[in-house]
């Protein structure tokens, strides 16, 4: 807007410059404090200004807290979480809005209504769940009598296998994957497709199957890469559901290793806290590289989410 | 729902495509949620045996538990000054990112950068910052000894557990305030300068009030945020504690459920905070088609 203001517009740099200090502070810190030896990041008040031992810093941490193989977990986890949710997600939605069904209004609020609960809210019955997935069917099979006829008929009880997905990639995945977030992402966008296109390709005699790979798929890349980053962010940051589901340390994710790693009185330790402060580092720039490099799918993913 | 004119119908195909979403949502969704009920009205007997049907039990002892009273309390004030902090901040940027002078760009991409961050690694880099032996606030302590200590006072622990929380979500509040902004057609905004209001008269009299259904939008979002994804910060940060002071709603689910081993409390009080969450998404639901549309 063509308008002089000089005045407002210093006002507006300041406000802007405080903004930017307060939001990037805590991050600097971070950093500084992980280049510092044991003394120094325990000066008060810490230096500002980064020190020399940041790689032998960060080469302890990484051994101390095996962020090798912590990472790798995290990686399989938010990768299995972003496609899983990515597949499922497609094909519901297509499910929904290309096809004509009695079920399909239901399957829809079914879907709608798991926006309202986070994981965070029903925790403690989930755990139980993960414990035997399968314990579900078999207790249906149990109250419709069916075990109890097979066994009148056959001499047999239906006894369905355990499914136990504690400590296992299927129980840190599945469990975050069982909303609607993508699904509605998805939904949005196939209502916004042109109807024509549909009827081309019928009249040209494609199939479903054909249409949904071929059409729809390759229109949707903007929306995937929108989705992926935020559900790899979100599931990177997990930190509850992995400190339930896992007690064996093989399968700890780098985020859960954030509780090691903090330094207190409580646990009778010195303040380590330029490792401490290196691992917050390392934790923390995986997700934020995702954030800084696809800005522009993570802002449109978040804004069309329609929570 | 409005859906397409030109549709497939080979429902055997339509619902294997929507089967793998029901199977998850039922097994990981629906039954623990439906057990979290049915267990909110049982008692385990401490002999083993059969869950007995205990009625409204359950609900009445974590009614009448002050700890809990206390941990409602808590979670109000922290959900609530958070999420001032969050808005407030948030607003305030966007509003001066939204006028675009020169180098907002900048401002913009790094604005959202605390999004990304999990919160247990807010936690413990706002444990360090705020320390009351190390760190920068600590320097206060020099001055006035034993002015500031979050592992010891209370007030102290629930002021750091705030500033954490708001600081990691004044980024989300800024990208959805800047996208409201932006929807608002500059021929307004253009009207109003040629009608001689100033820059900040705009925003106080034509932009606000534009975005007002964001506000609310943010409101029920960063309410809702504070009650559910507290855990993160307040294990890493507080424990909890001192003597309860951050003892917020999730986290005693989690004490009592898995440190107390006390799945009926702890079922009880998930099925509250599931009202309350449902009741907050409702209100949001109620409004939501007065919301803005982006892009």
């Amino acid at each position: 807007m063509v308008e002089r203001t000089p005045l407002l517009n210093l006002l507006t740099h300041a406000i802007l410059v405080v903004g930017l200090l307060m939001l990037m502070l805590p991050l600097w810190i971070v950093f500084v404090a992980s280049t510092h030896d044991f003394r120094t990041v325990n000066t008060v008040p810490m230096p500002l200004w980064p020190g020399a031992h940041m790689v032998e810093n960060y080469v302890t941490t990484w051994n101390q807290s095996q962020f090798g193989p912590k990472m790798l977990n995290s990686l399989i986890m938010a990768v299995g979480v972003t496609t899983g949710k990515i597949v499922l997600a497609a094909l519901s939605a297509y499910s929904i809005v290309y096809f004509r069904y009695r079920l399909r209004m239901v399957f829809f609020w079914l879907i709608f209504i798991t926006l309202m609960l986070p994981l965070e809210v029903r925790i403690v019955p989930t755990y139980a769940v993960a414990a035997n997935a399968l314990r579900p069917f078999q207790e249906i099979i149990n109250v419709l009598g069916l075990s109890a006829l097979t066994d009148l008929l056959f001499g047999v009880r239906i006894v369905l296998p355990e499914a136990q997905l504690l400590n296992s990639y299927a129980g840190l995945i599945l469990p975050l994957i069982a909303t609607a977030t993508g699904t509605f992402l998805y939904r949005q966008f196939f209502l916004t497709v042109p109807e024509e296109l549909l009827e081309a390709a019928k009249m040209d005699g494609t199939g479903p199957l054909r249409f949904f790979w071929d059409i729809l798929l390759p229109l949707s890349k903007a929306n995937m890469a929108a989705l992926a980053t935020i559900m790899f962010v979100y599931s990177w940051n997990q930190y509850l559901w992995p400190l339930l589901v896992v007690t064996d340390p093989a399968y700890g994710t780098a985020v859960m290793q954030l509780q090691r790693i903090v330094p207190g009185p409580l646990f009778g330790e010195p303040p380590r806290w330029h490792i401490a402060m290196a691992g917050t580092l390392m934790v923390m720039l995986p997700p934020l590289l995702v954030v800084v490099f696809m800005q522009r799918w993570f802002v449109r993913g978040l804004i069309n989410q329609d929570k | 729902m409005s859906g397409k004119r030109v549709t497939f119908d080979r429902h055997w195909l339509a619902l294997l495509l929507i089967l793998p979403q029901m199977l998850l949502v039922f097994v990981f969704f629906y039954w623990p949620t439906g057990e979290a009920l049915f267990w909110a009205f049982t008692l385990e007997p401490p002999f083993g045996g059969d869950m007995q049907w205990v009625g409204w039990q359950n609900f009445i002892t974590v009614m009448e538990d002050p700890l809990y009273w206390n941990s409602v309390r808590r979670s109000v004030v922290f959900a609530l000054s958070s999420t001032a902090i969050a808005m407030g901040i948030g607003m305030l940027l966007a509003l001066f990112v939204d006028r675009e002078l020169p180098g907002y760009r900048g401002f913009r991409f790094v604005f959202f950068w605390p999004y990304a961050v999990a919160a247990p690694a807010v936690g413990l880099a706002f444990r360090f910052i705020f320390a009351p032996d190390a760190g920068f606030v600590s320097a206060i302590n020099q001055w006035f000894p034993g002015l500031w200590n979050p592992a010891l006072d209370g007030v102290d622990a629930m002021i750091l557990i705030t500033l954490a929380n708001a600081w990691s979500m004044v980024a989300y509040n800024f990208i959805f305030f800047l996208a409201g902004l932006q929807s608002i057609p500059r021929s307004l905004v253009e009207a109003g300068a040629m009608d001689g209001s100033g820059v900040l008269r705009r925003m106080r009299d034509i932009q606000l009030p534009l975005i007002a259904p964001t506000v609310f939008f943010l409101i029920v979002i960063n309410v809702t945020d504070s009650f559910v994804n507290s855990f993160g910060i307040v294990d890493i940060t507080t424990g909890g504690g001192p003597a309860r002071a951050t003892d917020l709603m999730v986290f005693k689910i989690y004490s009592d459920g898995f440190k107390g081993k006390d799945y009926s409390l702890a079922a009880a009080q998930s099925i509250i905070l599931m009202g309350l969450v449902v009741l907050l998404t409702f209100f949001q639901f109620k409004y939501v088609e007065r919301r803005v549309h982006y892009t």
